[in-house]
């Protein structure tokens, strides 16, 4: 069995509860699990919340992973995604001196917009795959960015 | 029923069937300990350590096959019995451990005795809870019996504030359990059996291996009959003895680190692992990359978890062991007995070749021997616990185990100080046997401040310490992998053992003869009060055989040839 570490999305139900997250987190540090990032919201109208994890491992790894996450009581379901669509969300702050055509047109090829101009800074928001999220962040380097939040990625099974 | 939170606790354990219950009391239980008070539905022993309390109710369980119960206080009370939640949780006993909290309006302030509980057993239980309203307690404490002892069943800890225990809400133990998110797969996939079955029946050298999860799902009668009905070999784990009895046939022995060469040579050979119950430990496979290489596997468990984690499993079967072997029972007649002649012959030599055994002494008692004498003596009417050390392996060498639950040890976790509170769970479950606890010099000293409940709750543990004056295990180590550089473990001053138990209330011997022994022994059956029996033994034996940790298991250090040296 080859032990390269792959790049793994896995949604996780779990019943909305105090300490829920807790669990999860703790499973993946206890066991030496990566998490690359994790996005957590509840799901309308009901009483779990909906958490998506980007991890790394091999194949033996993200299968423990996943059977691990389902050995937790409040966890409903696991997902281990192969075929999905995927989605984050960056937000980036400028300094207002820069050239805000230029920044405007970067973000609409990233899907995204000018979402605040102040007197001395604007900020922008992208949302796209996450490969892609890295490449936007890669190019607007130049223009000085002076600081940048991502939002983990969410995903949904085609 | 209107009723306070703590009052709901002794209505639940009562519903739940609880005949005892062990714990020490604190300031942020004394709710619940003032209810106890007032009943007589169950016993309450106290014992004189947190860690005490929960190790006997573990003993109190694994004897008894019921959910064992453990009460404890808040803060240090809770951080003392963490080892124990620990162990139980290797181990897959099933535990409902309620501890006490500060009140909920104190929570998060660093109030006296405040810890996070919850956040501390989080990661050594199979589930945990801290319970905010007395209204949630009822269905709290009926999931955490459920969750415990259900599936791969293990310990629930509830976590209770103060003011919830004094807090009047409604009462009903009928609610029905909703528990959307947890329900053990107990029933073996039909087809992955049958396919298992088939492969049985081609194998030309298969080999079970048999787990402790057979005890916890009492299936040992159902795996003896499948044992005996296909004639082929098997091995146990050390949490598993006593699921064949020590004289079957068919048992080769105890495989792993302290296993026999037949057991492991027998597991190195076969083309065909039948693993039941069984988790692939580190101790039981050496070298992962060489264990039964050139075999098929075969792994029943009812945590999926546990399946293909270690070893991939090429029939993996989730299930309750009990079902899938009864449905396996089902499936036999294509196995033929016959078939495996020639390979049972081929364990029978790899037996003769190296049996398992030691060389006696004519100075000092070897260690082994008291094991042996004592199943010699006691047998089958004696429960067996130990500590954790070269005591620990010898037991599992040497004693004659004859049934399931017969045999407590702290198998995963590997905790000193287990064994004397075990035994005295042990001794509450069943009376009616002698309860041995086989300890160390070492260990005995971890919990010996129980003789005081021993002696108080009328709890008659034997006690037998294989005295070598070192902390074993470790010495052995040292001596085989650290060049006999024997750091800090002489443990050559000691307390007076005897003056220790009699101190208590309790009765000692030292013994240095065989016939010493015999006399000790069957005068401490008699007398029916906790004891020390301190066996002076040979200080330097060795366990052996023995895989070095990360070894092979055909690649063994064998015991020497007598006159070797």
């Amino acid at each position: 069995m080859s032990d390269n570490n792959e790049r793994r999305v896995v949604s996780v139900i779990v019943v909305n509860e105090a300490s829920v997250l807790s669990r999860i987190t703790d499973l993946f540090s206890g066991r030496g699990y990566n998490i690359t990032s994790l996005t957590v919201a509840p799901i309308p109208e009901s009483k779990y919340s909906r958490l998506t994890i980007v991890t790394s491992g091999s194949v033996r790894v993200i299968e423990q992973i996943t059977k691990q996450l389902h050995k937790l009581i409040p966890v409903l379901r696991v997902y281990e995604h192969e075929d999905l669509v995927e989605k984050e969300m960056a937000m980036v702050k400028f300094p207002a001196s820069e050239n805000i055509a230029d920044i405007s047109t970067l973000c609409a090829a990233y899907n995204g917009k000018i979402v605040n101009v102040g007197e001395n800074v604007i900020i922008v928001m992208v949302a796209d795959e996450p490969k892609r999220i890295e490449n936007f962040l890669k190019i607007i380097k130049r223009y000085s960015p002076k600081e940048i939040v991502r939002s983990g990625a969410v995903a949904l099974e085609r | 029923m209107q009723i306070n939170g703590a009052q709901m606790v002794i209505e639940a354990l009562t519903l739940e069937g609880v005949d005892t219950v062990f714990g020490y009391p604190g300031g942020a239980i004394m709710n619940v300990y003032d209810e106890i008070y007032k009943q007589k539905d169950f016993k309450h022993i106290l014992t004189r350590h947190e860690q005490a309390a929960i190790h006997a109710a573990e003993g109190y369980s694994r004897a008894s096959g019921k959910v064992g119960v453990a009460m404890i206080t808040s803060g240090p009370g809770f951080t003392n019995a963490v080892t124990g939640l620990a162990d139980a949780y290797m181990d897959s006993i099933p535990l409902v451990v309620i501890s006490g909290q500060v009140p909920m309006s104190l929570i998060g302030t660093d109030a006296f005795q405040e810890i996070d509980a919850v956040g501390i057993s989080r990661s050594c239980t199979k589930h945990n809870y801290l319970v905010t309203n007395a209204a949630d307690l009822p269905r709290v404490l009926k999931e955490a019996f459920h969750i415990a002892s259900t599936g791969r069943p293990g310990p629930v800890h509830v976590d209770i504030p103060k003011d919830v225990t004094a807090e009047i809400a409604e009462f009903d133990y009928s609610v029905e359990l909703e528990l959307e998110t947890y329900k053990p797969h107990v029933k073996g996939n039909p087809r992955q059996i049958k396919k298992a079955m088939e492969a049985i029946s081609k194998a030309k050298r298969p080999l079970f291996y048999l787990g402790g999860g057979i005890i916890n799902a009492n299936a040992a009668y159902e795996v003896r009959d499948l044992v005996r009905r296909t004639g082929i070999p098997a091995v146990e784990t050390f949490m598993a003895r006593g699921v064949l009895s020590y004289d079957d046939e068919l048992l080769i022995g105890m495989l792993g680190m302290h296993g026999s060469y037949a057991s492991n040579m027998a597991m190195s050979e076969t083309d065909l692992v039948i693993g039941l119950g069984v988790r692939f430990d580190d101790r039981v496979t050496g070298k992962l990359s060489e264990f039964a290489k050139n075999a098929g596997v075969i792994h029943v468990d009812i945590d999926p978890a546990s399946i293909s984690k270690l070893v991939n499993a090429t029939y993996p079967i989730v299930g309750d062991v009990k079902n899938v072997v009864n449905e396996m029972l089902e499936l036999t007649g294509q196995v033929k007995p016959e078939n495996y002649k020639s390979w049972r012959e081929t364990v029978v030599n790899f037996a003769n070749l190296h049996p398992l055994t030691y060389h006696e002494d004519s100075e000092r008692i070897k260690p082994q021997w008291v094991v042996e004498r004592v199943g010699k003596l006691l047998g089958d009417d004696a429960n067996i616990s130990t500590d954790v050390g070269q005591h620990q392996m010898w037991t599992g060498q040497f004693y004659p185990f004859t049934r399931p639950r017969q045999f407590m040890s702290s198998g995963g976790l590997g905790t000193m100080g287990y064994g004397f509170p075990a035994a005295m769970g042990v001794k509450a479950a069943s009376p009616e046997k002698t309860s041995i606890n086989f300890t160390g010099d070492g260990s005995i000293l971890m919990n010996c401040q129980e003789l005081m409940t021993a002696v108080e709750k009328k709890l008659p543990v034997i006690n037998i310490i294989l005295n070598n004056n070192f902390l074993g295990m470790v010495r052995q180590w040292q001596t085989l992998f650290y060049d006999k550089r024997h750091s800090e473990t002489d443990l050559s001053v000691q307390p007076d053992f005897v003056k220790l138990a009699e101190a208590f209330g309790g009765i000692g011997y030292r013994v240095n003869t065989k016939e010493e022994f015999d006399a000790a022994l069957k005068d401490a059956v008699k007398k029916d009060v906790v004891a020390f029996i301190e066996v002076i033994v040979h200080r330097m034996e060795n366990v052996m055989p023995m895989v070095p940790a990360g070894g092979s298991l055909f690649n063994m250090m064998l015991l020497e040839k007598k006159g070797d040296k």
